[in-house]
C-alpha cells in the first residue's frame, strides 16, 4: 500500500460524504415537514463532520501545511473522486431519501470493513462515523417503506426515484484501483449491499432491484463526473476563492 | 363561580407569580394574545430559518458550515417547541401553518431583510439573535407556563448563536481590508432593522397594556430596545466597527447611550408586506408547505397501514 492510494482513499470519503452533506444541506429550512426538515439536517450535520475528519486526515498525509478547507475548496471538478450517486441533484423527497438509503447502507458495509483494516486512523473515524451510519440507514430506510408502501402517488415516486438513482450504484462496487491497494472487497460490500436494499425493498413493496439489469456509469471514483459537480463545487467554493489566503 | 370571581383568581395568581398552565381558567383575550404572541414566535423562528438558510451552500470554510447548519437546525428546534407550547391553548400546528400562509398570521419583519453577504451570518448572530434574546429573556418569567418554560430552554441556544456571530464578525474584523468592509457593511446594513425588532414606540404599541398587566410582557419596547443600544454600543468596540448613527453618544447623566431616530415609515411599510423579501420568504415557505404534502399523505397513509395490519395481527 502506498501513501498515494491511502491520500487518494482517504480523500474518495471525504469528497463523497461532503458532496451528499451538499446536497442534503439544501432541505435545511424547505422540509416537507419540520421534524424531517431537523432529520434531514443531523443527517447532513454528521455527514460534513465525516467529511472534516477524513479531509483532516488527507491533509496529514499529505503535509507541508495542508489543511482540510485547502482540499475541500481548492480542488476541481476533475480532481474530486466523490461517487457519481452523491452528486445526483435533490429531487424530491423521494429521490433524496432513497439516495441516502444507498448511500448509508454502503458505508455501513464498507466502514465495517475498514474497522479490521490495517490503516489505524481510517479505523477510528470509521468506528466513530458507523455509529452515525446506522441511525442514518433506520432513518432513510423507514422513509423508503413510507413512502413505497404509503400512497399511489408516493408509491410512484419511489418507482421514479429507483429508475433514475439505480444506474448510479454500480460504481459503488467497481473497485477503483486505490481500493484495490487497500484490499477493499467491493465483491462482499456488493453482496451484503444488495441484500440489505432487497429486505428494505420487499418491505416497501418496491420491486426487488437488480444489479446486472442495467446500464452503471462509472467515473466518479476517478474524478470523471456529471455535469451537476461544476455548478455545486461553484457554490461551495466560491467564497474561499474570491477572497485567497483568508481566514474566516 | 361568577365570571368576575375567576378573573380576580386569574390576576391574584399573575400578581403571586404563579404559572398559568393550560387546564386553568384564563380570560379569553388572555388566550388570544398568547396564542397570536406564541405562534407569532414560533414562526419567526421557521422563516427565520430561510436568510440564514441562504448561507449553507456558500459557507467559507467547512468549520462555519457546520456551525450555520446547527445555528439553522436549532432555529427548526425552537419553532417546535413554540408550535407545540401555542397547541396548548387550543390550536393544531396545521392550522397556524395556514394561517402564516395565508398572511393572517405575522412573522418577525427583520426576516423580510436579504442576506448578500457571508458577512451577515456574523450580523444577524450578533444583532438578531442578539435582539431576540433582550425579548427572550424577559419571556422566561411570562405568565404563561408553557411559553415561559419553552422560553428557558431557546435561550441557552440563543445566547451561544450571538457568541457564535459575534465570533464570524471579530474573525472578519480582523481579517483583510475587503473582509473589514464586508463587516462594516453587514453591521450598518443590519443596525437599523435590528433596532426595529423591538416594535412600535411605547406610546404607539396597541397591545401594550393589558400584556404588561398579564405579566405576558414585562418591560417595554423603549425599554429593552434602550437595554440592546446599551450593551451594541459596548460591543462594537471590540471590533473596530462602528454602528451607523451619528447621534449614538453615551449619556452621562442618563446612564445610557442616546441614539438617532428609527425611520418608522420604514418598518410599517415592511410590516405591509413591502420589505425586500415578504415575497419571497412567504413563497419559500408555501413552496416546502405544498410540496411536502404528497410526503405527509404518504407518511399517515403508511402509519394507518401499520395500525391495521397490528391490529389485524
Ligand atoms: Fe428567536
Ligand atoms: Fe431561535
Ligand atoms: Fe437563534
Amino acid at each position: 500500500m502506498t501513501n498515494a492510494s491511502l491520500i487518494d482513499f482517504t480523500l474518495y470519503l471525504a469528497d463523497s460524504t461532503l458532496i451528499l452533506g451538499q446536497r442534503n444541506g439544501d432541505w435545511c429550512g424547505h422540509g416537507p415537514v419540520l421534524e424531517q426538515d431537523i432529520a434531514i439536517t443531523n443527517v447532513t450535520l454528521d455527514l460534513i463532520g465525516q467529511s472534516r475528519s477524513f479531509y483532516q486526515y488527507a491533509a496529514q498525509l499529505i503535509g507541508n501545511g495542508c489543511t482540510e478547507d485547502q482540499l475541500a475548496y481548492w480542488r476541481n471538478e476533475r480532481e474530486f473522486k466523490n461517487a457519481l450517486l452523491c452528486e445526483r441533484p435533490n429531487g424530491d423527497w423521494a429521490q433524496t431519501i432513497l439516495r441516502q438509503t444507498f448511500f448509508s447502507f454502503y458505508q455501513r458495509e464498507l466502514f465495517t470493513q475498514l474497522l479490521h483494516g490495517a490503516d489505524t486512523t481510517l479505523s477510528a473515524i470509521a468506528e466513530k462515523s458507523l455509529k452515525e451510519v446506522r441511525y442514518h440507514c433506520r432513518w432513510s430506510s423507514e422513509w423508503v417503506c413510507r413512502l413505497g408502501d404509503g400512497t399511489q402517488e408516493s408509491h410512484e415516486r419511489m418507482l421514479a426515484a429507483v429508475e433514475n438513482l439505480w444506474p448510479y450504484v454500480g460504481e459503488l462496487f467497481v473497485a477503483a484501483p486505490y481500493e484495490t491497494a487497500l484490499q477493499i472487497d467491493t465483491a462482499t460490500l456488493k453482496s451484503n449491499w444488495m441484500d440489505a436494499i432487497t429486505a428494505v425493498f420487499t418491505e416497501a413493496t418496491l420491486p426487488p432491484p437488480s444489479l446486472t439489469s442495467t446500464f452503471m456509469h462509472t467515473g466518479g471514483k476517478n474524478g470523471q463526473h456529471t455535469e451537476a459537480l461544476g455548478y455545486l463545487l461553484a457554490e461551495l467554493q466560491y467564497v474561499q476563492r474570491s477572497y485567497p489566503g483568508c481566514e474566516w | 363561580m361568577e365570571h368576575h370571581n375567576l378573573e380576580q383568581i386569574f390576576q391574584d395568581k399573575i400578581d403571586q407569580e404563579i404559572k398559568i398552565e393550560p387546564r386553568d381558567w384564563m380570560p379569553d383575550a388572555y388566550r388570544k394574545t398568547n396564542l397570536r404572541q406564541i405562534s407569532q414566535h414560533a414562526h419567526s423562528e421557521i422563516v427565520g430559518m430561510l436568510p440564514e438558510g441562504n448561507w449553507i451552500s456558500r459557507a467559507p470554510s467547512l468549520k462555519r458550515k457546520s456551525i450555520l447548519l446547527a445555528k439553522v437546525q436549532d432555529e427548526a428546534g425552537h419553532g417546535l417547541y413554540l408550535y407545540a407550547a401555542a397547541e396548548t391553548l387550543g390550536q393544531s400546528r396545521e392550522q397556524m401553518i395556514e394561517d402564516l400562509h395565508s398572511g393572517r398570521a405575522k412573522y418577525s419583519s427583520i426576516f423580510n431583510y436579504p442576506t448578500l453577504t457571508w458577512a451577515d451570518m456574523g450580523a444577524i448572530g450578533w444583532l438578531v439573535d442578539g435582539a431576540a434574546i433582550m425579548n427572550q429573556v424577559m419571556l422566561t418569567r411570562t405568565s404563561y407556563g408553557p411559553y415561559a418554560r419553552a422560553m428557558v430552554r431557546i435561550c441557552k441556544e440563543e445566547s451561544f448563536h450571538q457568541r457564535q456571530g459575534f465570533e464570524v464578525l471579530l474573525v472578519l474584523s480582523k481579517g483583510s481590508d475587503a473582509q473589514k468592509a464586508m463587516c462594516q457593511d453587514a453591521i450598518n446594513r443590519w443596525w437599523w432593522p435590528a433596532l426595529m425588532m423591538f416594535g412600535p414606540r411605547d406610546g404607539e404599541s396597541t397591545n401594550s397594556d393589558m400584556s404588561m398587566k398579564w405579566k405576558i410582557k414585562r418591560k417595554s419596547n423603549d425599554e429593552l430596545r434602550q437595554q440592546f443600544v446599551d450593551m451594541i454600543a459596548e460591543q462594537v468596540k471590540l471590533l473596530n466597527m462602528t454602528l451607523p448613527d451619528e447621534k449614538l453618544r453615551w449619556n452621562d447623566s442618563k446612564k445610557h447611550y442616546d441614539f438617532g431616530d428609527i425611520n418608522w415609515d420604514e418598518f410599517w411599510q415592511v410590516v405591509k408586506g413591502n420589505g425586500p423579501c415578504n415575497k419571497e420568504r412567504l413563497a419559500a415557505r408555501k413552496k416546502a408547505w405544498e410540496e411536502g404534502r404528497w410526503v405527509r399523505e404518504a407518511a399517515s397513509a403508511y402509519a394507518a397501514k401499520q395500525k391495521q395490519k397490528q391490529q389485524a395481527a
